[in-house]
């Protein structure tokens, strides 16, 4: 199929039809208004359902009651409206309810302003909500990943019944680039999905569900989905390894961040500084492992945020002691740092 | 058919095995409370109108949290206050389903209040049960929205009071304003008279669900003596006598018969349909270009285009980029944002490379388009050496001071005024890129811009600007 210059967030929208996904509830924020734009017009043309919730609340609840009868249920928002949705990521966390969010960060707390920011890593990654729940994280860092990543992110929804989060930023949400869609999804929903409450005789015994008044029970069902956590982490790590057999300073971030990484460790490399690039693509489940490895093979690694430091806590529990010096550099409130600054980072790191 | 009478009706469970502990034949109502009743009608009504196996039944939380133990039909347990919600997501996905919300005071008219209100004010076609105790049972017998002036409860240990929380809320009747709600009726559950009449405003609100007429909901006054701390019979005395005098029995909202049915029509498309739809398998111009054939001063640009707002300069870089792309080359483009935006000029950054791009920022342009003066004063020093910079000397009374780049002043917007609007000048800069860089070639900017511009009346005019702003480079 020939390549489309589409915005990263319209490029979650064709992705989640391409996928299957039969519905959109959502309200409206900047910077992911596209996507409920995008969907809004497409859902409807393929038969579909969009539906303009009365607040991120309801959308994610509406999300919760279609996901629960097996369809492909979509929404998205940014931090302030990831804050509003904890309420029902519990709620579907709890239940196993499959359902995709998209969180487009923005700069906060509070109102913050809409400039791309990755501020919503802990509320996102470490389960914003009550409970003790985890969602699997895809991090996107082009258009062609906001399609494969909310593609992919329908498929481990499916298969863990889990919610999963499409997490990246303002940036490249609004980025146009070319993608290339691949072939629609054929699903046929009612023969995979046993659990599901379809309103009909097969399922009518099934219950979506998260209350368990007996200890013991609420307990095993915790268990239950800590097992599939860890399941998840050892199943469903990725990553992108970029220069880093040779490296000495090992470079990591993701979304925005991580491709003015990627241009600085270009620019390292013609001044003759060994940095190389770990990009995780997963942050639940995080690449531990390999960071664990760049800790015995890099002399530093150095993490980049536009946050005040929330992966940096997971590539040092995951370094622990090992030999390399981990170092942070950060922007907030909408900045996004220039290959440039990042250069000068590298190179002071470098020169010890 | 005397053995009948002695069955559950089948929409209701034998045995409630959802019901944790060893008692599974009673319910966890307290004696006397109004809930069970209410049940047993909409468990019959499921069976008399054979929906039950279609039923998806939505407990809330409060007492009714557990309506999932009794009803033999799909069940969906929900947030406080969030059944209308969860019910539209039900239904939107699950049209043949009957979706019904079963909710109390709390749930549906505090925490609850705008779901409730959207939906119904929607017309989804749900059918909501909403049990009306005056009083938070499960929680411990708290005030409710519909708490009665001078009730006291838990938290109006003195008495509910205007003053302090206003007057109880008339759900049934604030719904009924709504012009898209179908039936609303309030009836109780404290006598056999109006047990019968709750029965048949059941069957009507669900009926009204199964015929495709659109939101119904039936409010119940119901009995809750261990909430209201009184015996069973005082209870049904007590609705008799306070609920009913400020709750008035009755149907609120009835336009079943002016209603329309509506049931959404179903479309399945084929994997090409879909395509078609999603605009995928639109033809685009490809022609295959080595960045080798353009001169190396012009290779791998990184582009930044600014200028007032309404210059077209987001335009401007979409039309590039799309064409780079239909040379094969990777592209970026993205819109001035963030921090960018302030200062008085709108840009966009365009990355064309053969290699795989890295940051779409573009900080250190390899060619600069300043359409206005703010542009040029901010973003000429960031031009790298050896790069290009077009101005349009229309809006701009100063030649640039760099003597290490390119200098290509334009008057682009008299040219665009001349061609009949201000409008044409990002395309006229386009032409003068094209011709100048050799970047691009003229087919695909045109396949470019038949894609970028929306309105396609205007693709002619735009094309005629390009064409100028080739001739225009030509005569430097």
């Amino acid at each position: 199929m020939a390549k489309e210059l589409i915005k990263g967030n319209e490029a979650i929208v064709k992705g989640a039809l391409l996928a299957g996904s039969r519905c959109y509830f959502g309200y409206p924020i900047t910077p992911a208004s596209e996507i409920a734009h995008g969907a809004a017009t497409f859902y409807p043309l393929l038969g579909r359902t969009f539906l303009q919730a009365e607040s991120e609340i309801a959308a994610i609840q509406m999300c919760y009651g279609a996901g629960g009868t097996g369809a492909r249920a979509l929404t998205a928002s940014s931090g302030p409206g990831i804050s509003l949705k904890c309420e029902g990521i519990s709620y579907a966390a709890g239940s196993q309810v499959p359902i995709v969010i998209a969180d487009i960060m923005r700069g906060g707390p509070g109102l913050g302003n809409i400039a791309p920011a990755q501020s919503d890593y802990n509320q996102v990654v470490k389960g914003g909500g009550h409970g003790n729940y985890k969602l699997i994280v895809l991090a996107p860092n082009c258009a062609q990943e906001m399609c494969d990543l909310t593609m992919l992110a329908f498929d481990l929804a499916d298969k863990y019944r889990t919610p999963v989060f499409v997490l990246t930023d303002g940036f490249i949400g609004q980025m146009m680039e070319p993608v290339e869609f691949p072939e629609p999804v054929e699903l046929d929903h009612r023969k995979k999905k046993d659990w599901a409450v379809m309103g009909d005789a097969e399922t009518k015994g099934n219950l979506i569900n998260s209350i368990y008044l007996n200890e013991e029970e609420l307990e095993e069902h915790n268990q239950m989905l800590q097992d599939k956590y860890a399941e998840i982490e050892k199943a469903e790590v990725r990553f992108e390894d970029y220069l880093l057999d040779d490296a000495e300073i090992a470079v990591t971030g993701f979304g925005i961040v991580s491709r003015v990484l990627k241009s600085a460790v270009d620019v390292c490399r013609e001044k003759g500084i060994k940095a190389g690039l770990l990009r995780p693509i997963t942050l639940f489940p995080f690449p531990n492992d390999r960071f664990a490895e760049l800790g015995d093979s890099m002399k530093h690694i150095l993490v980049a945020e536009l946050n005040n430091g929330q992966m940096l806590v997971d590539v040092k529990m995951a370094v622990g002691c090992r030999k390399a010096r981990v170092h942070f550099y950060n922007r907030m409130g909408g900045v996004v740092p220039s290959v440039d600054e990042m250069v000068e980072k590298i190179t002071e790191i470098a020169k010890g | 058919m005397a053995k009948d009478i002695l069955r559950k009706p089948t929409g209701f469970m034998d045995i409630y095995n959802f019901k944790p502990g060893d008692d599974k034949g009673n319910t966890h109502y307290c004696p006397g409370c109004g809930h069970g009743i209410l049940h047993k009608l909409i468990a019959e009504a499921l069976e008399d109108f054979g929906v039950a196996d279609r039923t998806i039944m939505i407990s809330p939380v409060g007492c009714s949290v557990f309506v999932y133990y009794y009803f033999a039909t799909g069940n969906v347990q929900v947030a406080h206050g969030r059944a209308p919600a969860v019910a539209t997501g039900i239904k939107r996905t699950n049209p043949d389903s009957i979706v019904i919300s079963y909710q109390g005071d709390g749930d549906l008219a505090a925490i609850g209040g705008n779901n409730i209100l959207q939906a119904a004010n929607r017309g989804e076609n749900i059918t909501v049960f909403f049990v009306n105790n005056a009083i938070y049972g499960m929680t411990g017998g708290q005030m409710a929205p519909t708490t009665l002036i001078g009730q006291k409860t838990m938290t109006s240990p003195y008495g509910r009071s205007v003053q302090n929380e206003g007057y109880p809320i008339k759900m049934a009747e604030l719904l009924s304003t709504l012009e898209t709600t179908t039936y609303i009726e309030r009836t109780s559950v404290h006598n056999p008279k109006n047990i019968a009449k709750t029965r048949k405003a059941v069957r009507k609100a669900i009926k009204c669900q199964i015929d495709g007429k659109g939101f119904s909901l039936v409010e119940t006054l119901a009995m809750c003596p261990s909430g209201w701390k009184m015996t069973p019979v005082n209870s049904t005395k007590w609705i008799e006598e306070k609920m009913m005098a400020y709750f008035p029995l009755g149907v609120t909202k009835d336009v079943i018969e002016e209603r329309e049915a509506y049931f959404p029509k179903k479309l399945e498309l084929s994997n090409l349909e879909i395509k078609e739809k999603l605009g995928l398998t639109k033809e685009r111009l490809f022609v295959k270009r080595d960045m080798s054939d353009v001169h190396d001063k012009y290779r791998n640009p990184h582009i930044k285009i600014a200028g007032f707002g309404g210059q077209g300069v987001l335009l401007l870089g979409r039309v590039l980029a799309e064409a780079g792309m239909r040379h094969g080359w990777n592209v970026s483009w993205i819109p001035s944002y963030g921090p960018e935006m302030r200062g008085g000029t709108a840009n966009c950054q365009v990355h064309i490379d053969e290699r795989p791009i890295g940051a779409p920022v573009v900080d250190r342009p390899s060619i600069l388009v300043a359409l206005n003066k703010p542009s040029l004063d901010k973003f000429e020093p960031t031009v790298k050496p050896g790069g290009i910079i077009f101005y349009n000397t229309s809006m701009i009374d100063r030649k640039p001071a760099r003597d290490d780049v390119e200098i290509v002043g334009i008057p682009f917007s008299d040219i665009a005024d001349e061609l009949g609007s201000l409008r044409f000048a990002n395309m006229v800069v386009v032409g003068a890129i094209i011709e100048k860089t050799n970047l691009l070639g003229y087919d695909v900017t045109i396949d470019a811009l038949n894609e970028a511009i929306k309105n396609k009346k205007f693709v002619p005019a735009n094309i005629k600007a390009i064409d100028r702003g080739i001739a225009e480079m030509k005569k430097l």
